[in-house]
């Protein structure tokens, strides 16, 4: 793990650097010196007012002592222990994940590796219990066997049977003996090596997303003016691993529209454009006569550059179902659970072709606050007295202004501190924490 | 007179020592694979008692245990419904529809001796 500085760490080297003393800089910012010290040593966490006080006592921006990716850490380590701990010392989470980053990320991370198990063991049992070849298979043997055993028994019953029966019990004991033999020949050949080409199997929609993601949701070869529909293909035949064949058509769709927004918003004159307003995606559709959820998904394929800030996208269908997840720090979505209803994201399906700008927060005091450009619009031209199905897209970036009035978002009912909030539909798995603030 | 048992199952060598095994009991055997036709032939006969396969070409014994249960004529008759899948969901089901008795293959020549003298004397 990258040796990325806790927000402890950044305010004691501020300090130093300041030639401040801890007993000063504490007694400014209203705190003892110990507990100064502590936070110093990522033992306490802080967040909110006292981080303001502290960085204002210490001529800087609240914002350059805190690290989105330790408040994700954060939340990561909420939702494992809601997900399977009972017996978690919860309150004291930051003191964990302060003094020992490197086992709290390993935690963090072998809880999504047990979550992505998980679905796909659910997914190799759904297969088990509904695939018809292996039933066909399993009957096979069931039959074949149950005319043994009845056949045999018969034979071997101790009762007369003449000569003629007795031939034809043996006959027909043989050709099921051969039936049962190709039967179960058969069952463990397609127990050996699962259709889909070994391994676990994951989604298509996951495939598709770990595909998009090991390319950086960027792709030169579509950038290119005139770039051919080839182009596409091309890209998903190369993908390593190789995608199942449901993924590639999913990653072909997506890669087309990303290919035609690539044609309506060409690179270079799109990222100028980007960086001079500000990213703003209103002022970017009016400049280039372009669909506004063409400029959301553009902004969000921009390739990672200091110009740009961090973006995250989700693209979801009518039901709430993620199609198309760029995750950021702060921000993602919960595939398999249902997600927080109060993202902007699940807000524009009620209000289709109303583009929403929201500014969020997480529940905690150190979570980032994050910009949210969300509009719902029809998949396809509606046709009269035809409803089109619709699709939400949503475009996650920093927000710019933190003194911006933030609408609570959460990580999903389970892992949620807000215990009042009315969009609850389930209780939160996590005891509440004191300290969490803006429910 | 001997009493009548129809045999509906379409795996020829299960059908042969089934047969023999109840012949020999003192049963008419009469055997049918064809899950299309399975109800007509139920009807046609009638039998004392019917020995039914779930998975039958054509048509699940489950539809033709319905149809039987909604006909007058067959609604009493008992039915001994032989599956090669065990499972809750399909145990279940038979009860719901109304069977007599349910045995999972293989099986044992005794069971279904055991079976079909219980039920025909019931």
């Amino acid at each position: 793990m990258a040796q990325r500085q806790l927000t402890g760490s950044r305010l004691r080297a501020r300090r130093l650097d300041m030639g401040l003393r801890q007993a000063d800089l504490a007694a400014r910012a209203g705190i003892s010196a110990s507990y100064l010290n502590l936070i110093e040593h990522n033992r306490r966490r802080i967040g909110g007012r006292l981080l303001r006080v502290l960085a204002e006592a210490l001529q800087a921006d609240p914002s350059a002592f805190t690290d989105e990716a330790e408040a994700a850490l954060m939340t990561r380590l909420r939702a494992a222990a809601a997900a399977r701990g009972d017996t978690v010392e919860l309150e004291r989470v930051e003191d964990f994940a302060g003094r020992f980053p490197g086992w709290a990320g390993l935690v963090a991370a072998q809880d999504a590796r047990l979550s992505a198990l998980e679905r796909q063991l659910r997914a190799a049992r759904d297969r088990m219990a509904h695939d018809p070849a292996l039933a066909a298979s399993l009957h096979d043997v069931i039959s074949a066997a149950t005319a043994i055993r009845s056949t045999a028994s018969i034979l071997v019953g101790g009762e007369e049977i003449d000569a003629d029966w007795q031939r034809r019990f043996h006959g027909n004991i043989h050709q099921d003996s051969q039936r049962l033999a190709d039967a179960s020949r058969a069952l463990a050949g397609y127990l050996d090596a699962p259709a889909d080409g070994g391994g676990v199997p994951m989604a298509p929609v996951e495939e598709v997303e770990a595909f998009l993601a090991a390319q950086g949701h960027h792709h030169p070869d579509l950038e290119f003016p005139d770039a051919p529909p080839q182009a596409a293909a091309a890209l998903v035949a190369a993908a390593s691993p190789p995608l199942g064949r449901a993924a590639a058509d999913l990653a072909l769709v997506h890669l087309d529209r990303y290919r035609e927004d690539a044609q309506a918003l060409p690179l270079a004159e799109f990222t100028a454009a980007a960086v001079a307003a500000g990213h703003d995606p209103a002022i970017l559709a009016a400049r280039f006569g372009a669909d506004l959820d063409r400029v959301l998904r553009r902004l969000a394929a921009l390739p990672d550059d200091p110009v740009h800030p961090p973006r995250g996208l989700a693209v979801c269908d009518g039901a709430g179902a993620i199609l198309m997840l760029k995750p950021m720090a702060g921000f993602s979505l919960p595939r398999g659970a249902a997600a927080c209803p109060l993202w902007p994201l699940y807000q524009a399906l009620s209000l289709p072709g109303q583009p929403l700008r929201r500014t969020v927060a997480l529940p905690g005091e150190t979570a980032p606050r994050l910009e949210c450009y969300a509009l719902a619009v029809p998949r396809v031209p509606a046709g009269f007295n035809r409803a089109a199905p619709l699709v939400a897209t949503m475009l996650v970036m920093p927000a710019t202004d933190p003194a911006d009035t933030a609408d609570p978002v959460g990580p999903g009912c389970r892992f949620c501190p807000r215990t009042t909030c009315i969009a609850r539909r389930e209780p939160s798995a996590m005891a509440t924490t004191d300290s969490a603030s803006g429910l | 007179m001997a009493k009548r048992v129809l045999l509906i199952e379409d795996e020829p060598n299960i059908i042969e020592a089934i047969s023999f095994i109840l012949s020999r009991d003192g049963w008419t055997v009469h055997t049918q694979s064809d899950g299309v036709t399975a109800l007509d032939r139920v009807r046609a006969l009638p039998p004392d008692l019917v020995i039914l396969d779930v998975m039958l070409p054509g048509k699940s014994g489950f539809d033709i245990l319905r149809e039987m249960r909604a006909d007058a004529t067959t609604a009493a008759m008992p039915v001994l419904m032989l599956t090669a899948r065990g499972q809750e969901r399909d145990r279940d089901l038979a009860l719901k529809l109304g069977v007599t008795r349910f045995m999972t293959k293989p099986f044992s020549n005794a069971e279904v001796l055991e079976a079909v003298r219980t039920m025909a004397g019931g």
